[in-house]
């Protein structure tokens, strides 16, 4: 048994935040069907295939089933193809409605209205519909229409203010689009919610998620420091107010980095004894909290010089030994390798009709009675046509033919 | 229209939250903004080490006043308790009976030593969905590691890519980064929130709890799911060493821009903003291909512009003529934001010690509802009386014993 088992979605999402938001409802076992189209792909349909090198025919849109990024955003789903552009497609969408229990979308503000899948459309037709949209700047305000990829969002949410190193240039950027996947667990948050409130209720509900705030909201305690004191957060690097050592420290090899941080005096006290009470730790310049914060430099110089004749890993084991916070800093190969995940189970394997068997990642959760899982590939473009409309709409094979002919299924 | 009780969408469900810092009370923060009653139950010593964090108004420290536990908190009811004494730990029993979640975030382990953990506790109450948040999980062979926020963000795989950008080319060769506040804790108590709705839901079909086991590392990892997709179907491997084709990070009068004309429209919109629409269409620059060749000449044409005017003055230009733009915006920026102003995202809480602040309040909406007003963070057992006599039913006089013993 599935959480969600039993509920249906129709995800219009496209990219990231709306996919991963219907692949958080598809984990928990809704049946979620992607609509979509070869008129208007998902972008993550395109570019370079899995398998050979076809980049130019990737980004035509010749290779929609061999994309990496798309299988993991949309496993578990089923997959239409509906040309909303067709005059018959809006109202092939209208009658699968009524056995939808949630509508999700990250489209600009306006674009379901235009379509006429409006809120107060969908409602019409089922009176406890849950419509989800997660517009970047939210569907009102000034900002309302900008042309918003992550990076734009990270920048004007603040939070790219604080990457990059202490007291240095404001010039750091984060690598992947937090302020899509967190709209996109605030929508899945407020999705389950809604159905947990509407199966007491029966009340069905418009949720509207902005990116922009999803990304503000974590910058929590540095919004309270101006609203406290006017102070500007700034870059931080690895810097803690509180605690040093707290940085990342040279390991043997390319790029490869240990994280160590110490907050007591048991934990400075264990962290010198794993390092053999080395005369230099006895000097006074790092004889408390108080002034290994101010020379903070030096005792990560110190650090350095031992940490980089040693493996990453066996720093960390040899210190987690000692019961001193230490951590590799980890690349996906790492965590790829890493016989704690391996043991988790947090990579899965899925067998897909055209890769053969092929790699995912799981659910950062384990629910003991009703786990979520990886339960099916991701959806062939179209590839659930004949059961949606066929089976659950019942449309005669000839009416079918001729939708597909039509390109109305396209 | 729903009466007004029953308007909050998880009204009538009553969370116990034995967690500090970041994660768990985030997670119980979450629950709470949708209508749950949250009861944090504090510890001896001061209770959640978040009251210790500050930043404090003039950084004087004070318990009630420190700004990470007063966004953390808000909406809940909080109690003292000290589980090291049997009768705690009966109390605990007693509260955890009446209760629907649990959301705790000790070692895994712990909890099973004194008698609280998710087995002891069904056994009470078999409806109780019991949430644990911990580092890596309850099991596997890293269960007992010890992992700071920053342990935790570098473990996450985000970490081993930032700072990234222009600042690699301006300092290459030195750490990896955190990402800025306290971005994996909250993700992992955004996760956690999650799974404890879908376990609310499990439990009308079941009829009973279970036991939710969040990772925060694994939640980290979520975040980077698009690289575990690309590593392990190709092997590619992102790094630090990553930078724009062309466009991106420029220095402008009073801070930094990020400008990333892609798509033709893009470019030929931006140019046309600057006042220089030739470039637009000249043939060095029409395509993505024909810029990525000139990339130098893109970036040295933005990097003038750029130069020349205030991060307002650019935004103000670019970004209505469809170009992605944005500048870096700090606090101050984002707290005066226009776009936040006109959609009351921040929300003014007053609280009894920290007085009248604007929190940031939750990023959506219900059409059905409405964001209520949020309730200030607890004072340091401020609902002990509430909660043990109105909810335990202890007479008056037995929680004045309690307290003098340390149990309360």
């Amino acid at each position: 048994m599935q959480p969600l088992e039993g509920y249906r979605v129709l995800d219009f999402g496209s990219a990231w935040a709306g996919p991963m938001a219907a692949q958080l409802l598809a984990d928990m076992g809704a049946e979620v069907i992607k609509v979509e189209s070869r008129a208007r792909m998902d972008g993550l349909r395109l570019g370079r295939p899995i398998v050979g090198d076809d980049v130019a025919g990737g980004d035509r849109g010749l290779w929609p089933d061999l994309q990496p990024a798309f299988h993991g955003f949309n496993r578990n789903k089923l997959s239409i193809t509906v040309n909303l552009k067709h005059p018959e497609g809006v109202a092939l969408i209208k009658r699968l409605v009524p056995m939808a229990d949630v509508v999700t979308n990250n489209f600009a503000p306006g674009v379901m209205e235009r379509l006429g899948l409006g809120y107060e459309e969908l409602r019409a037709i089922r009176r406890d519909i849950i419509v989800v949209s997660m517009p970047a700047a939210g569907e009102s305000g000034p900002l309302k229409d900008i042309i918003a990829y992550a990076t734009i969002i990270h920048a004007l949410s603040g939070l790219m203010s604080m990457v990059g190193y202490e007291g240095e240039p404001l010039v750091g950027q984060l690598q992947a689009a937090w302020s899509d996947a967190l709209a996109a667990m605030h929508a899945a948050v407020a999705t389950a919610t809604a159905l947990y409130h509407r199966r007491r209720t029966g009340e069905g509900q418009y949720i509207e998620v902005s990116q922009w705030e999803a990304t503000t909201s974590m910058l929590g305690e540095a919004i309270m420091d101006y609203a406290m004191n006017g102070r500007v957060a700034g870059p931080m690097g690895n810097y803690h107010p509180m605690m040093a050592p707290h940085n990342n420290y040279p390991c043997r090899g390319d790029d490869r980095w240990v994280s160590i941080a110490v907050a007591s005096e048991e934990e400075w006290q264990a962290f010198c004894r794993a390092l053999g009470d080395p005369e230099w730790a006895r000097d006074t310049k790092f004889a408390d909290a108080f002034q290994r914060q101010r020379n903070r430099a030096e005792l990560d110089a110190r650090i350095a010089e031992w940490t980089c004749q040693h493996d990453a890993h066996e720093v960390t084991e040899f210190l987690q030994g000692a019961g001193v916070a230490a951590m590799t800093v980890m690349n996906i190969e790492d965590q790829f390798l890493d016989p704690h995940f391996r043991e988790r189970g947090f990579h899965v394997e899925v067998e897909h009709p055209k890769v053969g068997l092929e790699w995912l990642y799981g659910q950062p959760w384990l629910l003991s009675d009703t786990p979520g899982s990886v339960r099916r590939h991701a959806p062939l473009l179209g590839e659930h046509n004949e059961y949606v409309f066929r089976q659950l709409l019942e449309i005669p094979a000839e009416e079918y033919e001729r939708l597909v002919k039509e390109q109305a299924l396209y | 229209m729903t009466a007004m009780a029953e308007r909050d969408l998880l009204a009538g469900i009553t969370v116990l939250e034995y967690a500090t810092m970041v994660a768990g009370p985030y997670c119980g923060k979450l629950l709470a903004e949708l209508g749950a009653r949250v009861i944090k139950v504090e510890g001896p010593g001061g209770g959640d080490p978040a009251r210790r964090r500050g930043p404090f108004p003039e950084d004087l420290p004070d318990d009630e006043l420190s700004g990470l536990f007063l966004y953390l908190n808000t909406s809940k009811q909080g109690v003292t308790l000290n589980l090291e004494t049997a009768t705690g730990r009966d109390l605990f029993r007693r509260l955890a009976a009446s209760a629907d979640v649990l959301v705790e975030d000790a070692t895994p382990g712990v909890m099973a030593a004194i008698g609280l953990d998710h087995d002891a506790l069904c056994s009470l109450n078999p409806r109780l969905v019991y949430t644990s948040v911990t580092p890596f999980g309850q099991t596997g062979p890293y269960s007992q590691y010890r992992a700071y926020p920053m342990n935790l963000f570098h473990a996450g795989g985000e970490g081993y890519t930032l700072p990234g950008s222009l600042s690699n080319e301006l300092f290459p060769g030195r750490e990896p980064v955190q990402g800025g506040t306290y971005l994996a804790e909250y993700d992992g108590g955004l996760h956690a929130a999650i799974a404890t709705v879908a376990a609310l839901i499990a439990r009308n079909l079941t009829g009973s709890g279970q036991h939710v086991d969040v990772s925060k590392q694994e939640a980290a990892m979520m975040l980077n799911l698009l690289n575990i997709q690309l590593f392990a179907n190709t092997g590619e491997l992102v790094t630090r060493r990553r930078s724009y084709h062309f466009g991106g990070i420029f220095p402008c009068k009073d801070g930094y821009v990020i400008l990333y004309p892609r798509e033709d429209r893009h470019w030929q919109g931006l140019t046309a903003a600057m006042g220089r629409p030739e470039l637009g269409t000249e043939e060095r620059f029409r395509t993505w291909e024909d810029r990525y060749r000139h990339r130098d000449e893109v970036n040295a044409v933005l990097r003038e512009w750029v130069a020349a005017h205030t991060k307002e003055e650019v935004f103000q230009t670019a970004a209505p003529s469809g170009c992605p733009a944005a500048y870096f915006a700090t606090t101050e920026d984002v707290f005066h934001s226009p776009q936040f102003a006109a959609r009351d995202f921040f929300e003014e809480i007053e609280h009894p010690s920290a007085g009248r602040l604007a929190y940031p309040s939750r990023p959506y909406g219900f059409s059905e509802a409405p964001r209520s007003q949020q309730g200030p963070a607890p004072l340091l057992g401020q609902h002990n009386r509430e909660v043990y006599c109105g909810l335990l039913g202890l007479a008056p006089g037995e929680l004045a014993e309690l307290h003098r013993a340390g149990v309360v």
